[in-house]
């Protein structure tokens, strides 16, 4: 096995691990194995974004067979940063999820937990580097399959009919998807996705290619929760077992969105996506809603998970708003944001694993005075807060940077006064928790409520350091998404 | 008169798929889509697609129809009279049907030899199968080869399924030996069973080892052989068919076909070859290839097999005694 393997070996490691897992009896080995296996994906991971950067385009040739005969993988710079995000969560929600997982869930699920969450960690790379378009929707199948089982195991009774609603609205996605490439595959005769990019223009003016295009944004866009199709999302992050609603919040709608691009750049071409079909227009439209009616909205819960899950939506509606501007700056902010906020979202979801360990709740009335009992944890949860509102010095100031830039030089000023007013909506939710847990009065069951053990800890505080990092300097992921987003859209960026 | 067959199918379709929607005794429905999905599997007869009708057939008017009496079973065959019309999904539903038939008017006509399906990459799979893979049934040499990192996908689909299902339903083990009374008395059942037992395991391997030169593979194979297990537990009681296949052995096979089927892929990469790469594992590419699916259609049999019988057991296990 060689390096050149690497792009395999990325998801066939979760892959061969997750049955391995099945045949463990242990719990704890079971998380050693999904552990070993999660950190070696990092590792891959890693790797893999330095050859990138060294050799350009990956390709592999599974079997033996080259496209478009056989399957590809293909990972290009844009690739590379979205496995990079998956590896990363995944390494690091894995350390945090033996207590936690220990806690919220019966022991004789905790094996076969850790065996659907290897399962969905190989969905979502497989998602990530495949140029294939059908191989796609297999993966797809795998990661939804797995996260559907993942949420059902929430502690509470609700966690089912959250996965219900999921598996629903998710099956109708991956169903749209599944037309989609059925009607490419109709009218190209191929499903390898460079090669779809070129045959579809001799046939892009036909209503079969139309359909085709409609059938697979309206599926990612479930895939990906865009406003208004996010109503699985909200129930699906509050009900799940906490390290879930890290992972899956940090990593599955970030990979839709991947799909997203793919589809849009590389498969149809922005041409067609853009200028023809008028996508843009939508989706920003789309976008600006999301952003403003889901901020507001999280402004109004009393659940702090339910309150990040509503947050999530708006966030996923600056991703989209720096695609729909189909320009060079707009895709690579939309790249940045997605990085920044997989990492913060993933740090605040695990300190808020943290608190639920300890209080056994994340409700807001529970959480009076907690910053005195649980300081590490309230600080990680504070410090992921400012850099979501995107104050200076966090990683949200630069995605906001960014995309602000990106929209003043598109011409679309009023944009650059939503994502203002969208921040301070940010800073009252975000508010709304730190005023309970550092000045209210703590009840009288919280002086039992000790901090967070250190494995715990650890993990939170590792995201909440790239946050910090990301802010101070962040010519590193810029270079990555400007790179990205120039193969995506095969021109320079000034 | 092939015009004719079609749309004597496609209008029993449609009625089906109505009658489907306004049933309300869930039992009725669920033999609905058993008979829906024979209708498929014959119009894909019809469509010469041999291979996807047996799957059609051992998969949807089978075991799928199994799973769902089995589910009946555990809960209620009423399904509850809505609170209210809903009217979104119909709106959603009528969306996407004009949405589909919008697609359908600039597709290639039906059957015709230009269409680009027919002109590109299919061309080459019939072309070269016998060269490089050397054997008679192209679908096999496109779906465990050409194709093969899907149909490993796919089988961790199934693979996923039946993890989910034993998180969340558990397996409940219980005392005792006891032949479900209720059953007992069913002679003809018994009888019929015993007959057809040995006979649906040996058509399984047939399908199983077949697929090479017809219609068949693993997953179908894998499908039938777990349905001559789950006639037999119906016949002679789920205590009985779990003293010829335990639980817990289920457990490892259904982990040991996933492992069969990735060691392949990793032994042709420790060969210097890529991942799944047959052409590697033997003197000549050829055999190398033959050794290849054969073991990765082993692997997705045992798999499929034991996910099926498991998800039985998993449903059966948490019934009480005596109820079928």
């Amino acid at each position: 096995m060689l390096i050149s393997d690497l792009p395999v070996l990325q998801v066939v490691i979760p892959l061969a691990a997750a049955p391995v897992c099945l045949l463990l009896r242990n719990p704890r080995h079971a998380w050693a194995c999904a552990l070993i296996a999660s950190w070696l994906v990092l590792a891959i991971a890693l790797m893999l974004v330095q050859r990138v950067h060294a050799v350009g385009t990956l390709s592999y040739a599974i079997g033996a067979w080259v496209a478009p005969w056989g399957i590809e993988y293909r990972i290009d710079m844009a690739g590379a940063l979205m496995v990079l995000v998956v590896a990363i969560i995944g390494a690091l929600v894995m350390p945090f999820a033996r207590r936690s997982i220990e806690h919220e869930i019966l022991e004789k699920c905790t094996g076969l937990f850790y065996t659907c969450y290897l399962l969905c960690l190989c969905g979502l790379l497989g998602m990530v580097v495949t140029g294939d378009a059908f191989n796609l929707f297999v993966f797809l199948e795998i990661s939804s399959l797995s996260s559907y089982v993942l949420i059902s195991l929430g502690s509470r009774r609700r966690a089912l009919t959250a996965a219900y609603q999921y598996l629903i609205m998710g099956t109708i996605g991956a169903t749209f998807i599944l037309i989609g490439v059925g009607l490419l595959y109709m009218m190209t005769g191929t499903l390898n996705m460079v090669d779809l990019s070129q045959r579809l223009p001799e046939v892009a003016n036909t209503r079969t290619i139309m359909a085709a295009f409609a059938f697979v944004t309206v599926g990612v866009s479930i895939k990906l929760a865009l406003f208004p199709l996010h109503q699985w999302l909200p129930n699906a992050y509050t009900d799940a077992p906490s390290v879930v609603s890290a992972f899956i919040a940090a990593t599955a709608t970030k990979v839709g969105v991947y799909v997203l691009l793919r589809f849009f750049f590389t498969v149809f071409g922005m041409q067609f996506s853009f200028d023809a079909m008028h996508v843009g227009e939508i989706l920003m439209l789309l976008a600006v809603a999301g952003i403003l009616i889901a901020s507001l909205v999280a402004v109004f819960q009393d659940n702090v998970k339910r309150m990040l899950a509503y947050s999530s939506v708006a966030q996923i509606g600056y991703i989209i708003l720096g695609i729909s501007m189909a320009s060079a700056a707009g895709v690579s902010a939309g790249m940045i944001h997605l990085f920044n906020h997989a990492m913060i979202k993933g740090a605040l979801f695990l300190a808020i694993g943290c608190i639920f360990l300890r209080l056994g709740s994340a409700e807001l009335r529970d959480m009076h005075g907690l910053a005195r009992h649980m300081p590490w944890t309230m600080a990680a949860f504070v410090a992921g807060g400012l850099s979501l509102i995107g104050i200076p010095l966090t990683s949200g100031f630069i995605s906001k940077w960014y995309l602000a830039s990106a929209a003043l030089s598109g011409g679309y000023w009023p944009l650059v006064v939503l994502i203002l007013a969208s921040s301070l909506i940010g800073l009252i939710y975000m508010w709304r928790v730190v005023e309970v847990a550092y000045f209210h009065v703590p009840g009288t069951m919280m002086h039992k409520v000790r901090e967070a053990p250190a494995v715990m800890l650890i993990p939170t505080w590792l995201l909440i350091g790239i946050n910090l990092y990301v802010g101070m300097d962040a010519s590193l992921i810029t270079d990555i998404t400007r790179q990205g987003a120039e193969i995506l859209i095969g021109e320079a960026l000034q | 008169m092939e015009i004719l067959i079609d749309t004597i199918l496609l209008v029993l379709l449609m009625i089906t798929g109505f009658s489907i929607v306004r049933m309300r005794s869930l039992l009725a429905a669920t033999m609905l889509t058993s008979i829906y999905s024979l209708l498929s599997a014959s119009l894909f007869v019809v469509l010469d697609a041999v291979d996807v009708a047996l799957t059609e057939a051992a998969i949807g008017a089978g075991i799928s129809t199994i799973l769902l009496l089995a589910t009946i079973a555990l809960t209620t065959d009423r399904e509850k009279p809505p609170q209210r019309t809903p009217m979104l999904p119909l709106i959603v539903v009528i969306i996407t049907g004009m949405a589909l038939i919008y697609g359908t008017l600039d597709m290639p006509h039906f059957g015709n030899p230009q269409a680009p399906v027919h002109l590109h990459v299919a061309p080459a799979y019939l072309h070269d199968t016998p060269g490089e893979i050397g054997i008679p049934n192209v679908v096999t040499s496109v779906l465990a080869s050409y194709r093969g990192y899907d149909t490993l996908g796919e089988l961790a689909v199934i693979f996923t399924a039946g993890a989910g299902v034993l998180t969340l339903l558990g397996y409940r083990t219980r005392g005792g030996n006891s032949m479900d009374p209720g059953i007992r008395k069913l002679l003809i059942l018994r009888v019929i069973g015993k007959l057809f037992f040995p006979l649906i395991l040996l058509f399984a391997l047939y399908v199983q080892f077949h697929g090479d030169y017809g219609p068949g593979g693993g997953f179908q194979a894998g499908v039938i052989f777990a349905t001559g297990f789950i006639l037999y537990a119906l016949a002679f009681g789920l205590g009985n068919a779990q003293r010829l296949i335990p639980h817990q052995l289920l457990r490892i096979m259904v982990a040991f076909g996933m492992l069969l089927y990735i060691g392949v892929g990793i032994e042709s990469m420790l060969l210097g070859g890529k991942f799944l790469e047959y052409n590697v594992l033997a003197d000549d590419p050829v055999s190398g290839q033959h050794l290849g699916i054969i073991l990765i259609e082993l692997g997705v049999g045992i798999t499929v097999a034991s996910v099926m019988l498991m998800i039985y057991y998993v449903f059966r296990s948490r019934q009480p005694e005596g109820d079928l």
